[in-house]
């Protein structure tokens, strides 16, 4: 417990640092709350089942980015297109995350590197297809898209059509707030809890716990991996798609890229670790994570006359907590298995 | 029966790689592209980044892997190019007391991460890949607030604060590109010998042949012997007697070094020090390089960082002007991408002590 007090004391310092009006802080971060927390939520599966941080959810935020890529090309807005991105993502983020579970139970007990080098790897793949072949090879009925050469997407994307139909259906107009995201998350988060009490949830500690025990048991191990992965990437395309119709445009070839960065540095900042995580800390450590960033820019412009220097103090922050957590755990297992062995 | 045996031999990722390569430069003759210049450009890459891959042979003989923080030494081989350079020492000297200062930094830095590491076996390519990012993104708030004065190297505005790139252009750029290269060639010289000295950045690849030298011969002493048995198996190397912590720690060490003094030597060559995220984009194409050349996550020889290097800087090389002419600009980024990434997850995916 003693990571997220640490930051919940770093945050609260940097908010008085900050002079922030209070009320600006709460709003803010429930917006941020309703974009990350299905992103940060998509990490939880795979901890449970032994894997580690999946850092291969930006394959999951790139379908989710398809998606609506596709929803602007028809120009699909609303509720509707926000839909339509759900139902054209899912099948991609099934397949892509099939073939993720595929290359990482071919990589057993690296899968957190190999997760990452494989979303550089699907990053580039991700530029061909949509820098090189789009309105080549690919049909782009929607021109505004395009960049000015007829090839290629633009860097920018106007989400314009569906900016907030999420957030504001039903409740729209009563409060400005995002009723609806929030509620929604909630329900994933309710199924998340009541698929991990199933057989399979089970299964998935089993393995978890030891692959030779979960094996020996009767378990297809490399299966529920493989299962596991798929219900974590298709949870990250359904959460860019929400966190990109908050936002309101899709910077094409970046907004991906970040995902699994700041996902996983919240879950870690909530107190999980790389084989245990749940909803709570998933809740407390995008709330902690979040507030720091609302907090770090004007705190480091107030502290020493430098706003970059809170914008490097942050990036700072989300890189040195991965890496701390990562080297208190493997740690941690070292010392365990060394004091078995005596 | 004998093609399988040459096809084993040379594997998969190089064959597809030199066949990619060749491809290349069979169009860019036919579209007419000077050789010479082509030939120019991959020697000058493979020199400037071939140092750099060199440093992976340490980590991975040592049985830490593929350093992923390579960017640890890169930090103190900029900080001592930077020192050297707010000096404003020019050419050798500015040279020599960059690698001065950078080298006693970056061997306390390695010998502190090798520590570290000897924490975490068996996850050191996931924690260090993250100390890296870690580390470079304190330092930007170091370079940001670091009291370098020169005017030359701070911004316009304000005078304090490094810039992104910092010109090498009068102090120590070019040094060892253009080590046997002259304004007047002297008159006794064949005109061969003065368009081979143009062509071959003579100065750079001598350098490297010296320090893979040194790294081959100190794998033959009974220190690196030890080493690379301490590497090799975890189990063999502790039941004869061989301290496995302490080989971990100086081939980290080593790479460390070996990182900053690599960086220098980029530098100067490139012409810019190149701050802030820079060094975050080091380690991916060093790791991609020697695994195309052929070492595993727990092999790797010199003979990897030469083919390694030469393949992926060529590839990167004659992509580039062929693409420019037949699509768009952007491709040879792209390729860089898919080419690194895919042949780290080839690596990354091979049963332990398979080749890649």
């Amino acid at each position: 417990m003693i990571v997220p007090i640490v930051f919940l004391l770093l945050s609260v310092i940097g908010f008085f640092l900050s002079g922030l009006p209070l009320n600006f802080v709460v709003n803010e971060m429930v917006f941020r709350l309703s974009r990350n927390l299905i992103l940060v939520m998509s990490l939880i599966v795979p901890v449970i089942t032994g894997m580690g941080l999946n850092f291969g959810i930006v394959l999951g935020a790139m379908a989710g980015q398809i998606g609506l890529i596709f929803i602007v090309n028809y120009k699909i807005g609303g509720i509707l297109g926000v839909l339509v991105a759900v139902l054209v993502s899912t099948p991609i983020a099934i397949l892509l995350g099939y073939l993720t579970g595929k290359v990482l139970n071919k990589a057993k007990g690296k899968e957190m590197i190999t997760s990452m080098i494989l979303g550089f790897f699907a990053n580039g793949i991700y530029q061909l297809v949509f820098i090189l072949l789009a309105g080549k090879i690919i049909p782009i009925k929607n021109k505004d898209m395009l960049m000015s050469t007829g090839v290629g997407l633009k860097n920018t994307i106007d989400l314009n059509i569906i900016r907030k139909s999420l957030d504001n259906l039903l409740f729209g107009k009563i409060t400005p707030l995002p009723i609806m995201t929030l509620i929604i998350t909630a329900l994933l988060f309710v199924g998340l809890y009541f698929l991990l009490k199933t057989k399979l949830g089970q299964e998935m500690r089993a393995v978890g716990q030891s692959m030779y025990i979960a094996g020996v048991s009767g378990i297809n191990v490399d299966k529920t991996r493989i299962i596991a992965i798929i219900i974590s990437t298709v949870l990250a395309a359904w959460g860019q798609i929400v966190y990109l119709q908050n936002m309101g445009t899709l910077s094409t070839y970046t907004n991906h890229e970040q995902v699994g960065l700041f996902a996983v540095a919240s879950l870690l900042i909530g107190g999980a670790s790389v084989d245990k995580a749940s909803w709570k800390e998933a809740l407390i450590g995008t709330f902690l994570f979040h507030l720091l960033f609302i907090v770090s820019p004007q705190a480091g412009q107030n502290l020493m006359g430098n706003a970059q220097i809170g914008e490097y103090f942050r990036v700072f922050i989300a890189y040195g907590v991965i890496g701390l957590a990562l080297l208190l755990h493997a740690w941690e297992k070292a010392k365990n298995t060394a004091s078995i062995k005596n | 029966m004998d093609l399988k045996k040459i096809y084993r031999k040379i594997g998969f990722p190089r064959l597809i790689i030199s066949t990619f390569l060749v491809l290349l430069l069979i169009i860019a003759t036919a579209l007419k592209i000077p050789m010479s210049g082509i030939v120019q450009d991959i020697l000058t890459r493979f020199g400037m980044n071939a140092v750099l891959v060199l440093a992976m042979v340490p980590s991975i003989q040592c049985g830490v892997g593929i350093n992923f923080n390579l960017p640890l030494g890169v930090i103190f081989g900029l900080i001592g190019a930077l020192v050297s350079m707010e000096f404003g020492l020019k050419s050798w000297t500015g040279f020599f007391v960059a690698i001065l200062i950078a080298v006693p930094l970056s061997t306390i830095a390695g010998i502190l991460y090798g520590l570290m590491l000897n924490k975490v076996k068996g996850q050191e390519m996931t924690v260090g890949n993250y100390f890296g990012y870690s580390i470079v993104s304190f330092m930007c708030i170091f370079w940001l607030i670091a009291p370098f004065k020169n005017p030359e190297m701070t911004w316009a505005i304000g005078g304090s604060g490094l810039r992104v790139t910092l010109s090498m252009a009068s102090t120590i750029g070019g040094v060892l590109d253009n080590a046997f290269r002259f304004e007047v060639y002297p008159s006794w010289m064949p005109k061969w010998l003065v368009s081979f000295l143009e062509i071959v950045p003579l100065g750079l690849i001598l350098t490297f042949a010296v320090l893979a030298a040194i790294v081959w011969i100190f794998s033959k002493t009974k220190l690196g012997t030890s080493m690379r048995v301490a590497g090799s198996s975890f189990k063999f190397a502790s039941s004869n007697g061989v301290n496995v912590d302490k080989y971990r720690i100086l081939g980290i060490t080593l790479s460390t070094v070996l990182a900053a003094i690599g960086i220098i030597i980029y530098s100067q060559s490139f012409g810019f020090v190149q701050l802030y995220n820079a060094p975050l984009y080091v380690a991916l194409p060093a790791a991609a390089s020697i695994l195309i050349g052929g070492a595993s996550l727990r092999k790797a020889k010199i003979i990897h960082v030469i083919i390694g290097t030469f393949l992926f800087q060529g590839l990167l090389v004659v992509a580039l002007p062929v693409i420019n002419i037949l699509s768009e600009g952007s491709m040879a980024e792209i390729i860089r991408i898919v080419i690194s990434n895919g042949i780290i997850l080839y690596a990354l995916t091979r049963k332990e002590g398979e080749t890649a």
